[in-house]
């Protein structure tokens, strides 16, 4: 199996998160494998977005191991896990550009953080590359505020990139687009996991989305893994549960 | 039965918020004197706290010492005793009400503010975003504007006080013929150290109040966009009150060492 063969980028066993009487995730498992895009599909409230959290260090499990790049983040002091964090894009499902900012002083955010990785001096050329690569360098001195939805998630898009991550994480990147513009995220997503080679877990209920760019996925319902396989798999099953995510 | 419910629900979660505001300045002394230092950030709040407040402060400042002394003048007048106009206002509006309404008017104005910003940035991911790229939000958002505030309250009510005594000063100048110069005279031959140092002394705690409710009511701001609008609302009420429990401690404090 192809499997076997690539690197384990991330590594979630047994995940548990409860928020008060109400267990969210419930003994999770996921492996994202090097170069992989890797579809996490569940309803509303099935603990997609928690899980992504936890997987940044942003919420802390109640139990369960969660490895990045070989490194179990529970056992990381800040420092640490922020030098890691350069190795992780995160798109948010708001985008959440950072509204005081223009969009130059947003891409320039995450370089200043991490000056161990990234020369000051060049700031102005990674900046404009990750503007080109979402095809809007001419936005460079707006406010997120005179940006289109669309244009927002692309230079959110731009953000997560700028650090040359090993790993994107994509929180729902489709959601509250039309469906042309989320069309064009789709096939950005698309040409950036083969420029740069990225890992890719997206976090989706977007079907059309699911199709174009999943290698594999994984279907979350109740806090757990209920079933996991290619698009195609899934999307041919007679379960009425699995089929419930396709109609 | 209900109403003592809620009266002693209602204390219960005051309580608990007051611990959790006493948590979160332990967390403030505590980031405080971590590396990296966010110095950049914190002259970026201090420039655009004191910049956008200042016309507010000096026309409020304005119309408290032209209004004071207005008021003032037909009672001191008929006790004979209007000379003492330039001490007695000069007195009051630097030891108690400049500190206080110029306190109170940045309480609106910078606490609400940061209230509604910082519960913005929550709901809409932002600090999330902040803390994945790297960074700590707390020492970026909280500390640098916590600071910004403890520096710059003192600075405008400074700067509101003299406003104010220019206002009374016109006011003499006026209706009593009496110069700028013999007025400042006045107030600069009443005004001593035991006036001066308390009163700025307590600015800085003023300060420290409003950056620091601020921050709690919106870092922690929760349910959306409502919750947004209530962080910004709590953050005044709650620094208003806070503004004058200080103003209380400062006043019993000072009057024990200058007794």
């Amino acid at each position: 199996m192809k499997k076997e063969a690539k690197d384990t980028v991330i590594n979630i066993h047994n995940l548990y998160k409860s928020f008060g009487e109400t267990k969210v995730l419930n003994g999770f498992n996921l492996e994202l494998l090097e170069g992989e895009n890797l579809v996490l599909m569940g309803k509303s409230g099935s603990g997609k977005s928690v899980m992504i959290k936890c997987l940044v260090g942003l919420m802390e499990p109640d139990k369960g191991k969660v490895e990045v790049l070989g490194r179990d983040i529970s056992k990381m002091k800040r420092q640490e896990l922020d030098e890691l964090r350069a190795d992780i894009g995160f798109l948010f499902q708001g985008s959440a550009l950072y509204d005081s900012m223009t969009v130059r002083e947003n891409l320039e955010f995450p370089l200043r953080r991490h000056t161990h990785k990234f020369n000051l001096e060049n700031t102005d050329e990674l900046v404009l590359e990750a503007l080109k690569n979402v095809g809007l360098p001419h936005t460079i001195d707006m406010m997120p505020a005179e940006l289109s939805g669309g244009m927002q998630r692309r230079i959110a898009l731009a953000r997560a990139l700028i650090l040359k991550p090993k790993i994107i994480l994509y929180d729902e990147p489709t959601t509250g687009l039309d469906p042309i513009t989320a069309k064009e995220i789709i096939l950005l997503m698309l040409d950036i996991q083969k420029k740069y080679k990225t890992s890719s877990l997206i976090i989706t209920h977007d079907v059309d989305c699911a199709r174009v760019i999943s290698n594999r996925m994984i279907l979350l319902l109740d806090g757990v893994n209920y079933a996991e396989g290619s698009f195609e798999e899934l999307s041919e099953s007679k379960d009425p549960k699995i089929m419930a995510f396709f109609k | 039965m209900d109403g003592n419910y809620s009266f002693r629900k209602n204390i219960s979660a005051f309580f608990i918020e007051i611990g959790e505001l006493t948590g979160f300045a332990g967390r403030f002394f505590q980031e405080l004197f971590s590396r990296p230092f966010e110095f950049r950030e914190f002259l970026r709040q201090s420039y655009n706290m004191g910049n956008r407040s200042m016309l507010l402060v000096g026309v409020t400042g304005f119309i408290l010492g032209l209004v004071f002394t207005l008021q003032s003048r037909p009672t001191l007048m008929e006790f004979g005793a209007v000379s003492w106009m330039p001490s007695m206002i000069s007195i009051s509006i630097v030891r108690e009400i400049g500190p206080v309404v110029i306190a109170l008017i940045l309480a609106g104005r910078i606490g609400s503010g940061i209230g509604a910003e910082l519960g913005s940035m929550k709901v809409t991911e932002q600090i999330d975003a902040m803390e994945v790229s790297g960074t700590n939000p707390f020492k970026f958002l909280v500390v640098t504007r916590i600071l910004a505030t403890t520096l710059m309250v003192p600075i405008l009510v400074i700067l509101g006080d003299f406003i104010a005594l220019l206002g009374s000063a016109l006011v003499e100048n006026l209706k009593g013929n009496v110069s700028f110069t013999l007025y400042f005279n006045q107030v600069f031959n009443t005004l001593e150290f035991s006036d001066l140092f308390p009163a700025t002394i307590k600015t800085f705690f003023f300060g420290f109040a409003i950056g620091l409710v601020g921050c709690f009511k919106g870092y922690n701001s929760k349910k959306g966009t409502a919750g947004v609008g209530k962080a910004s609302n709590s953050a005044v009420v709650f620094t208003s009150m806070l503004l004058f429990i200080i103003d209380f401690i400062a006043v019993f404090i000072t009057d024990i060492f200058y007794q």
